[in-house]
Formats: C-alpha cells, sequence, structure tokens
C-alpha cells in the first residue's frame, strides 16, 4: 500500500492491524461470545438481586467485570470501536482500487480467463456473420447491459457485462452499520428513556427516568390522560389498553388529543408515548382482623381425573388434597394484585407442596377463574367465594384507573433506520447481483463459423454456467428459426 | 380443529418423504428419489391448506390473526419454509440426494409441533402487543432465514460426511459401495451452503430489522439487549464471521461447514433456548 510507506513506523502498523480481515472475523466471533454472558446473567437487576443469586465472591468478581450492564460496558464499547476502525480502514483501503475497476471505461476482457472458464458452450453455424452478430445482440444484450463488439485476433469478438457495481454492495453494507453504530451513540448520549403513570383526569409535566436513581426529567408541555380503557379476552387475558391522552402547554391550553394503545403510541416534538401497563387507583385498605375471620371457598380441579373439590380456607390454613395432588397453604389476600406488570385486581396467594416440588408459589385472582390453567399443574385452583369487591366493599361500580406510560426521545432513530434500509439494499446487491462477465468468440471455420460462449462470475459459479447453457440454446433457436 | 388434523397428517407425509429420499440414497434406487420429491411437494400442498385454514378459522373464532404468533403456528412455518425452499435448491441443482438431509429437519420441527403434549395448538387470540402488521413481517423472514441456515446444516452434514477436500482425492470412495460418491461434488456442496448461508442472512437481517422497528413502535425503543434480541444477533455475529472467514481464504469448504454448524446451534438456540433462560424471579419460583 503506497500510502503506509509513508507513514511512521507505529502509525503504519496499526493500519495494517485494522486492515485486516482476519480481525474482523474476530471481532465479530468476540462479539458473539461475550454477548452470550449477558444473557445467561440476568442485566441490570439490583444488587441485592446479584448477592443473592451468585453469592459474595461471584457477584464481585461479576461486577468488576462490569458484567451485570455488559452491553454498555468499556470493553464492549471498545470492541465495537475496534469493529468500527476495522470496517473503515478496510473500506478506505480498497476503495480507489475498486473504484477504478467499477468505473474503467472500455475494459478489456481477459481472455485467458474465459478460456480457462468452465461455463461454456460452443456450436456451429452457417452465418452469415451479421446474423450472427445480430443474433447474438438480441438474445445477449436481452440479459446484460452493455454489449461491446471488437474485432479480436481469431474473429469478432462481443463482450458482455452485467452489474459490475455489485462490489459497491459492500461498502453499503458495512456503511450501514456504521450508521447503526453511530444512531445508538447518538440516542444514548442525546435521548432519554423513562416512564410515568398519569391517573385518569390528572396532567403530568414531569416523567420518572429509567436506571438507577430517582431522576426526573421535566418535559416542555404537560400529557393529561382523559381517560383510560382496558378490555378481556373471555380467559382473562388482555385484549386491549386505550388511554385518550391530550397535550398541554405549560400554560394549560390544549395542543392536540389522541388515544393511543400498544403498538400505536403518540409522537410529538421528538417525543413518543407508548401504552406500557395500568392500574387501579385507591382501592380502600383492608382491616386484618376482618380478613382472619374471611372463609374463602377454593375449587380444586384434578386435571387428571376430572374431580373438583371444593374446600374452605382461611388465612393461613393448610389444606392437604385428595388424590395426592399436594398440599396447599393459603398465605396471603392481596386487594391490588399485580402480574406481568398488569393489575389483575384482588388475589389470593398460595404456595402448594408436592412430593416432586418443594413449594410452588401460586396466585389466585378472584377476578378470573381461568387463571391458574397457565400454570399447567396436575391440579387447577379458582376462587369459588368471595366474589371480587366483596371483601374491600367495592360496589364494582366506576372504577379509576391510572395509564402507565412509556416515555422516549430518540433523535438517532432516523440515522438507524437510514442503516436498516442500507443494510437490507447493501445485503440485496452484494448477494443477489453478481458480477457476470460474458465473451462470445466468432470465428470464421471454413465456410461455417464457430460460435463460442464463455462466462465469468467468481461469485456465482454454478448459476454462470446455466446462463451460458442458457444463453447458447436460445441463440441456436433464434439462428435456426 | 381441521387445521391441526391436515397438518398432522402432513407430519406424516413429509415423514415419508424422508423415508424415500434416505432410501434412495442409502440403497442406491434412484427412482425412490423423485417419488420423495413428488411426495414432499404433496406434503407441502397439505402444510400450506393447514396454515391457510388455521388462519380462517381463527376469523371465524372471532379473533382472527395471521398463524404466526406461537410456538406451534412458527414450527408449522418453519417446517412449510425448508421444504419449500429445498425444492427450489432441489430443481436448480437436480439433485435428489439433498432431500435425504434436509427433509427430515422439516419433519422433525412438524412432529415436535403436532406431537409434543408440551405445545398446543389451540388458537387464541392475540395480546396486545402482538397486534400488529409488523408480527407477520417480522416472523416471516426470521423464520425463511432459519430455514436458510437449517438447509445450510444439513448440506454441511453431506459435505462433511462427503470427505472430501476441495481438489482432493474422494476418501474411501469406490470401496464404500460408492453412496458418498453419489452425493454432489464438494465443490456444488460448497456453493450450495455458501449461498444458503447469504440467503438466509439477508433474511435474518431483515428479520431483526422488522423486529426492531416494530419493538420501537410497540415499546419505545429499537433495541433493548433481551435475551431474544442478543442471540438473534449473536446468530447474525456467528454467519457475519462465516461470511468473513470465507472471504478472507481461511480453511475453504471443511471449516465452512463447521462453521455452519455452530451457526445452525445459534439459531436453535435463539429458537428454543432462550425460553430456558435463567431469570433471577420467575412465576412460579420455588418457595
Amino acid at each position: 500500500m503506497k500510502k503506509s510507506r509513508a507513514l511512521p513506523e507505529p502509525l503504519s502498523s496499526l493500519l495494517k492491524f485494522f486492515a485486516s480481515v482476519q480481525l474482523t472475523v474476530f471481532v465479530l466471533l468476540i462479539l458473539a461470545l461475550t454477548s452470550i454472558i449477558g444473557t445467561l446473567i440476568p442485566q441490570n437487576q439490583t444488587p441485592h438481586d446479584y448477592l443473592h443469586a451468585f453469592g459474595e465472591f461471584r457477584y464481585r468478581l461479576f461486577a468488576v467485570l462490569d458484567f451485570f450492564d455488559m452491553y454498555h460496558s468499556w470493553w464492549f464499547q471498545l470492541l465495537l470501536l475496534i469493529l468500527t476502525l476495522n470496517i473503515l480502514v478496510c473500506s478506505l483501503e480498497r476503495l480507489p482500487a475498486l473504484w477504478r475497476m467499477v468505473f474503467a471505461k472500455n475494459k478489456q476482457p481477459r481472455r485467458n480467463r474465459f478460456r480457462r472458464s468452465a461455463a461454456r458452450a460452443e456450436f456451429s453455424s452457417s452465418g452469415p456473420r451479421e446474423t450472427l452478430v445480430a443474433g447474438v445482440h438480441q438474445v445477449v444484450g436481452r440479459g446484460f447491459a452493455r454489449l461491446r463488439q471488437a474485432e479480436g485476433d481469431a474473429g469478432l469478438d462481443l463482450y458482455a457485462e452485467k452489474w459490475r457495481w455489485n462490489r459497491l454492495g459492500v461498502y453499503v453494507v458495512h456503511l450501514s452499520i456504521i450508521l447503526l453504530l453511530l444512531g445508538g451513540l447518538l440516542g444514548s448520549l442525546t435521548g432519554f428513556d423513562g416512564f410515568v403513570n398519569i391517573a385518569e383526569g390528572e396532567a403530568v409535566d414531569t416523567i420518572r427516568l429509567r436506571g438507577g436513581g430517582d431522576q426526573t426529567l421535566k418535559l416542555p408541555f404537560k400529557v393529561r390522560c382523559d381517560d383510560f380503557d382496558v378490555s378481556f379476552y373471555d380467559d382473562g387475558a388482555p385484549k386491549e389498553f386505550r388511554s385518550k391522552l391530550t397535550l398541554l402547554t405549560l400554560a394549560d391550553e390544549p395542543i392536540l388529543t389522541r388515544d393511543i394503545i400498544v403498538n400505536d403510541p403518540l409522537r410529538y416534538k421528538g417525543i413518543s408515548f407508548y401504552q406500557s401497563s395500568y392500574g387501579k387507583l385507591d382501592a380502600p385498605g383492608v382491616d386484618a382482623a376482618r380478613l382472619a375471620s374471611v372463609e374463602f371457598v377454593l375449587n380444586f380441579q384434578s386435571t387428571g381425573s376430572g374431580m373438583g373439590y371444593m374446600r374452605k380456607l382461611k388465612v393461613n390454613d393448610s389444606l392437604e388434597l385428595p388424590e395426592k395432588l399436594g398440599t396447599f397453604t393459603l398465605q396471603h389476600y392481596l386487594p391490588r394484585a399485580e402480574f406481568g406488570g398488569q393489575a389483575i385486581g384482588e388475589a389470593l396467594v398460595g404456595v402448594m407442596k408436592t412430593e416432586s416440588e418443594a413449594g410452588q408459589q401460586i396466585l389466585l385472582p378472584l377476578q378470573f377463574p381461568n387463571f391458574d390453567k397457565m400454570r399447567k399443574g396436575a391440579v387447577v385452583i379458582s376462587v369459588v367465594e368471595p366474589a371480587p369487591g366483596k371483601i374491600t366493599g367495592e360496589a364494582g361500580g366506576a372504577e379509576r384507573f391510572y395509564t402507565g406510560l412509556q416515555v422516549a426521545k430518540d433523535p438517532g432513530v432516523w440515522v438507524v433506520y437510514t442503516g436498516f434500509i442500507l443494510m437490507i439494499a447493501g445485503c440485496f446487491i452484494t448477494f443477489f447481483l453478481p458480477h457476470q462477465q460474458l465473451l462470445v468468440e466468432i470465428e470464421p471455420r471454413g465456410r461455417a463459423f464457430t460460435v463460442r460462449l464463455m462466462g465469468v462470475a467468481p461469485r456465482n459459479k454454478f448459476g454462470i454456467r446455466r446462463k451460458v447453457a442458457l444463453l447458447s440454446e436460445k441463440l441456436q433457436e433464434k439462428l435456426e428459426g | 380443529m381441521l387445521s391441526s388434523t391436515l397438518l398432522s397428517v402432513t407430519t406424516f407425509v413429509y415423514a415419508f418423504a424422508s423415508l424415500f429420499y434416505i432410501g434412495g440414497w442409502v440403497f442406491k434406487l434412484p427412482r425412490l428419489g423423485p417419488w420423495g420429491s413428488w411426495v414432499a411437494r404433496g406434503g407441502l400442498l397439505l402444510n400450506t391448506v393447514g396454515i391457510g385454514l388455521r388462519w380462517v378459522e381463527s376469523y371465524r373464532l372471532g379473533f382472527g390473526h395471521a398463524p404466526l404468533s406461537n410456538m406451534y403456528e412458527s414450527l408449522i412455518f418453519f417446517a412449510w419454509v425448508i421444504i419449500a425452499i429445498h425444492l427450489i435448491v432441489e430443481w436448480r441443482y437436480r439433485d435428489y440426494t439433498i432431500g435425504a438431509f434436509v427433509t427430515p429437519l422439516a419433519f422433525l420441527a412438524i412432529a415436535y409441533a403436532s406431537l409434543s403434549p408440551d405445545i398446543s395448538d389451540r388458537i387464541r387470540p392475540l395480546m396486545p402487543a402482538l397486534k400488529s402488521n409488523w408480527l407477520i413481517a417480522h416472523v416471516f423472514t426470521c423464520f425463511v432465514g432459519y430455514a436458510a441456515f437449517a438447509i445450510s446444516f444439513g448440506v454441511s452434514i453431506m459435505f462433511l460426511i462427503k470427505g472430501e477436500t476441495q481438489g482432493g482425492k474422494q476418501k474411501g470412495a469406490p470401496e464404500n459401495g460408492g453412496i458418498l460418491a453419489k452425493l454432489p461434488s464438494a465443490a456444488v456442496l460448497e456453493e450450495l451452503i455458501h449461498q444458503m448461508v447469504l440467503f438466509g442472512f439477508l433474511f435474518l437481517s431483515i428479520g431483526i430489522i422488522t423486529g426492531s422497528v416494530w419493538a420501537n413502535s410497540a415499546w419505545g425503543r429499537y433495541w433493548g439487549w433481551d435475551p431474544k434480541e442478543t442471540w438473534s444477533l449473536i446468530t447474525w455475529l456467528v454467519y457475519a464471521g462465516l461470511l468473513h472467514a470465507r472471504y478472507a481464504g481461511w480453511f475453504r469448504g471443511r471449516g465452512i461447514a463447521w462453521f455452519s454448524l455452530v451457526g445452525f446451534a445459534a439459531v436453535m438456540f435463539t429458537y428454543f433456548g432462550v425460553n430456558l433462560l435463567p431469570g433471577l424471579h420467575s412465576y412460579g419460583a420455588k418457595g
């Protein structure tokens, strides 16, 4: 490389290091391997959870290695930086030669390459030469863009090429990766990610930011939740969460009103609001003494025999079930239980012990009798009495909700999306538009002509073989007809 | 449900196709291969009708959606794409031994879906997060990618048992009774592995990208490093590594085949393994 001779030693070796494709393979594989760690060790949990799961020694080791937030760790970012430099140096180093090759005018076909190619077909034809040439132009010209003819040493040469710029596709892919990394960097530096709960009828102008600490962020406008609506399927699974949001200026003038659901957020001034969760408000508290006297009636349905056993239980009671289904203990009553981030209303919490399992915790919402089926246990438990609302004294009338919104701003998104489009385009070009060259020699032999087709496509050896055979057939048909 | 019945029948059809292909190759009965192909085509038709019918049945139940939303539906579709791509490959390469290594994979996928007691074929309504057109684009492209990688896996096995190195001598050829010689040449197999990896890589990229755009519209972030996302990226990185190793001229042939096996292991982990990953808190935790 001419440039490196002019550069001082450390720089020149460094450049050589980053210009190698071997480095690329290493970095890609190391990224792959290390990424596995972050899937085996759950990321961004509380130190307490980690200490509990791993014990003192491993907790300290993993913390030092930054395994708990590894994708933002210095060493992971360093790998990404090395990859970026690798892409840049490799691309820039090879670009001049490639550019010259792609945009060269009147390139001469290298006859030896064609002669050695396995993609060839040959036949004899009586001519005249003009008919042959016209035939080649018609048949070959259809599949190939540039078709040039010239007088060769043995006869007439017709040379055609297709997708010479295919090699630029690789550059598009590499550029797209740089855009992805840049977009990610931009987003993490200048964006934010947070959440906020808004009670129906109320407006907020401040959100809580995600990630350690109790940071808040003030928005340049207010968000009011006019209404929240949740609907369920028959089996208790959620069907839709919908919030009607109104944006107001800080002086309380309405800007716009929109409904949002999961998968359809509200975007305004670069900030997006996503429907994330919800909950019920202000359920009146439950008196502990009253709770101790409540007799719950539970149904235990054996999935094996189909028999149902109804039993009465108070909080803290244990019950041995028939059919050796196990021992069930009713532990608590929750007036406002949550599952998977969703509020499910009143629920009982219990423990099931069987011969094979030590103690499985079970959640039994009063509102959803089929909920326990999800557990796929030997017995499905449901709460028969009391009906929802009886204990807390709710009349079951107007319930007030709060909507849980995720609020995010990511100025890097459009850079990333551009990267996505370029990646798809680049991959498509590189993989499916291979550079093909075709040389047709028309050689006079006695009173007839030998027509020889030879194709070269280093990235598509078997494809070009088929293509040459096909073209030869078509040409012969044309000339006979 | 009729669709489930049809898909169960498809399982047996793919089993027969596999037997024909394998038998045709191992017992050197050249006519069995094409029969295997016809049986596979019949299976593909049944498979298609089964999927279409399930789609229609979901609408009849009142919560219609494309059948790409759970383990059962994705496995059925996975098998469908494997056979579809295989038939195209078979037609272009005019070779009936490839079927012996590829159709069993489709059979295994659909058999797991139809016969495993852990996988329910009940049509369930979509959860709010899945209600999006991106569902179809994302699942479709990911599974086309997975299927191409599965075929590349099968062909890599062919390459490795053939035992030949590029331009080298055929190991144990005529003495073996020649069944290894009946397989396509190492050069052809290597090109097929490469083509399948390229195809799979393109579709996996589109799959990851559509997943990302969808995640951004549903959850407010296009990349969250959750296990499923991360593992799909790991798979992508492994195959990107394969393509660059091949470009750099590392180990032609054998190495690429081994690399392709590792890549497929990553695909399998991305598809199934992520569900087994530990969490610090998971529902149903002991105590």
